[in-house]
């Protein structure tokens, strides 16, 4: 508090200068934020890209051999049945949560009452919950008693609710799906498309039954926990030599067997995005040693003009370092003052963008810088401060009295 | 000051008692300014030995040095050398800012010491708002403040018309008859006349 006063008096008695050099300070840091901001927002832009499913999700389609192997023709169509998922879901270390899949895209036709439209329809394991990130907002999704049971049930997604039912809830009421009925146990929501929503959800084995699919399926999903990058691809390569191997097609043949890797891909996308913010600090920090280089030539300017001032204060008493100390401190106080500022309308400004760019904005989100990123900005702001002291300060402590009472 | 070694004094052999009142006269080059300067160890010296009080005054660390004049010396210069955005109260009481003492307590110290030197009612005001003598009694009251052994007066006249340098020397001499010693550097016959020695300096000599 003390010191705060002393170096107050300083500041005032040179307003405009302040002002100017803090200016400079207030830019650079005003830029940084700006710049973490759009980052944070392309960041969060991608990851909405992926939220519609478990980054860490490995999905396995069978597709039509390419090359031609031990003696099989090319252009053979892979069937994916039951027992390829319990061979997968046996076998695979670190597989996390697996389901295989039914799918019916083109959907059947779904009456409750008077009320008819056409849904796709999904056959699935319970575990398809976590794959797909299936929010439930009432009632329960597939269990395992359905599956041991075969019961006639199903999960329905908010839309088909809102359709067929109106306000009324469905739970527990009985719906037919294709001229099989079935009773509704839940409904859900899903981040991803509207289609992914109109959607209904059937025990992969009583949708099997119902629609004569016999013991086939069109897909294998799992999640893998928190394997690493090199762990996930281990993991593929180990279901593509397995596959591989049962269907008969070459490790070679690349459309035999499509493996999607989301994790890799969202490795991918957000190293890409952490260079890019590395570079934004890089340009953030490059524009605020511009605003050191400033501060610091005005505080040479101020020791300079000083002198005297220096000169007096050390013939009365004062000790090389508590003349250092104020010059640093003044300097960071400039700095932290009007990076304050900086910070401030940066802040603002990605608010202002944040509220004009739509909600569904694709690539870029939510641009804010969160709380340890305007940590480390003020961090930055301090030591540039210093930084910017260092040599001015280092001048004044040499300043001799003497010399500094002698000139005028 | 540079690497030319520069001989100002070539032989000085003095001693200040304490509670003198003593002035020292020479014309400028004299090496009296150089001489004071040793005194209060605002400079330093390559040959021979100073002694405040039995300590040798010799090759101080700044620090140190800084520590010795905040607690021996009180100085008064011609130019004043008030800190032109400080008002009076706050240019008497810095000293004692350097001493860590708090600043309730020392602005009441710095009251007192104006009070002293007449001001009381001028505390509030900055530099530019005084007259010359004025200046030079925040000056001394800044001086006092430390409570110092020695006060130390480079030209304190040399700024001021005749009634007003009657009026700091009335002032410095009531500060000597407290028993601290006051070491008066001027030019002015009559100034020194009011002292109970006078030291003559010439071309780095006592004469």
């Amino acid at each position: 508090m003390e010191r705060l006063t002393e170096i107050w008096l300083g500041i005032r008695s040179n307003k405009l200068r302040t002002f100017l050099t803090g200016f400079s300070v207030a830019w650079g840091i005003f830029m940084l934020v700006l710049l973490l901001g759009v980052g944070t927002g392309l960041q969060n832009g991608t990851r909405d890209q992926f939220k519609d499913d478990a980054i860490n999700s490995i999905w396995v389609n069978p597709g039509q051999t390419s090359i031609s192997y031990n003696g099989m023709q090319p252009g053979r169509k892979i069937q994916f049945h039951d027992q390829d998922f319990d061979i997968l879901k046996a076998e695979i270390q670190g597989g996390e949560k697996f389901t295989a899949r039914v799918d019916d895209w083109a959907g059947r036709s779904v009456t409750y009452g008077t009320k008819s439209a056409q849904y796709r329809l999904r056959g699935v394991h319970p575990e398809h919950q976590f794959v797909e990130k299936t929010i439930m907002l009432t009632g329960r999704f597939i269990n395992e008693g359905d599956l041991l049971k075969r019961r006639k049930v199903c999960v329905i997604g908010q839309p088909v609710e809102t359709e067929l039912f109106g306000e009324k809830s469905s739970i527990g009421e009985w719906v037919s799906v294709g001229g099989v009925p079935f009773r509704v146990v839940g409904t859900f929501m899903d981040e991803g498309s509207e289609g992914e929503n109109s959607t209904i959800y059937l025990p992969v084995n009583t949708m099997q039954l119902a629609y004569g699919y016999a013991d086939k399926i069109d897909r294998v999903m799992f999640t893998i926990g928190d394997a690493t990058l090199e762990e996930s691809q281990a993991m593929v390569q180990q279901v593509k030599e397995r596959m591989a191997q049962r269907h008969n097609f070459s490790l070679e043949d690349d459309r035999a067997l499509y493996v999607r890797n989301n994790f890799e891909e969202y490795k991918r996308i957000a190293d890409v995005l952490g260079m890019m913010n590395k570079f934004f600090w890089l340009i953030g920090i490059l524009t605020i040693f511009a605003g050191i280089i400033g501060v610091s030539n005005i505080m040479l300017i101020t020791v300079q003009e000083r002198t005297r001032e220096i000169g007096i204060r050390k013939a009365i008493g004062a000790k090389p370092l508590s003349i250092i100390l104020m010059i640093v401190e003044e300097a960071v106080l400039i700095t932290v003052f009007f990076g304050y500022f900086g910070l401030f309308f940066g802040v603002f400004l990605l608010e202002l963008i944040s509220k004009a760019i739509p909600e569904d904005g694709a690539v870029f989100t939510n641009p804010t810088v969160d709380f340890s990123t305007a940590i480390n900005a003020l961090i930055v702001l301090v030591v540039a401060g210093a930084l910017s002291a260092l040599i001015p300060a280092a001048r004044a402590s040499r300043i001799k009295p003497v010399e500094a009472l002698a000139a005028d | 000051m540079g690497q030319h070694s520069l001989k100002v004094l070539k032989g000085i052999n003095l001693k200040i008692d304490d509670g003198e009142f003593v002035s020292i006269m020479g014309s400028s080059g004299s090496g009296k300014s150089t001489l004071l300067n040793i005194i209060g160890i605002l400079d330093t010296y390559d040959k021979g030995s100073y002694y405040i009080d039995d300590e040798l005054i010799k090759d101080l660390s700044e620090s140190r040095a800084a520590t010795l004049r905040g607690q021996y010396i009180g100085f008064v210069f011609q130019s004043f050398n008030l800190i032109s955005f400080k008002n009076a109260l706050e240019n008497v009481a810095m000293p004692l800012y350097y001493q860590n003492v708090r600043r309730r307590e020392r602005n009441a110290i710095a009251l007192d010491y104006l009070d002293k030197v007449g001001l009381k009612d001028w505390a509030n005001h900055h530099p530019s708002e005084m007259s010359g003598g004025q200046k030079q009694r925040v000056a001394i009251a800044r001086a006092l403040i430390n409570n110092p052994k020695l006060i130390l007066a480079d030209e304190p006249t040399g700024a001021l018309d005749s009634v007003t340098s009657q009026e700091v020397m009335n002032l410095l001499k009531d500060i000597n008859k407290e028993g601290r010693t006051v070491i008066i550097v001027t030019h002015e016959h009559d100034i020194a006349g009011q002292t109970s020695r006078v030291i003559n300096v010439k071309d780095g000599l006592v004469i």
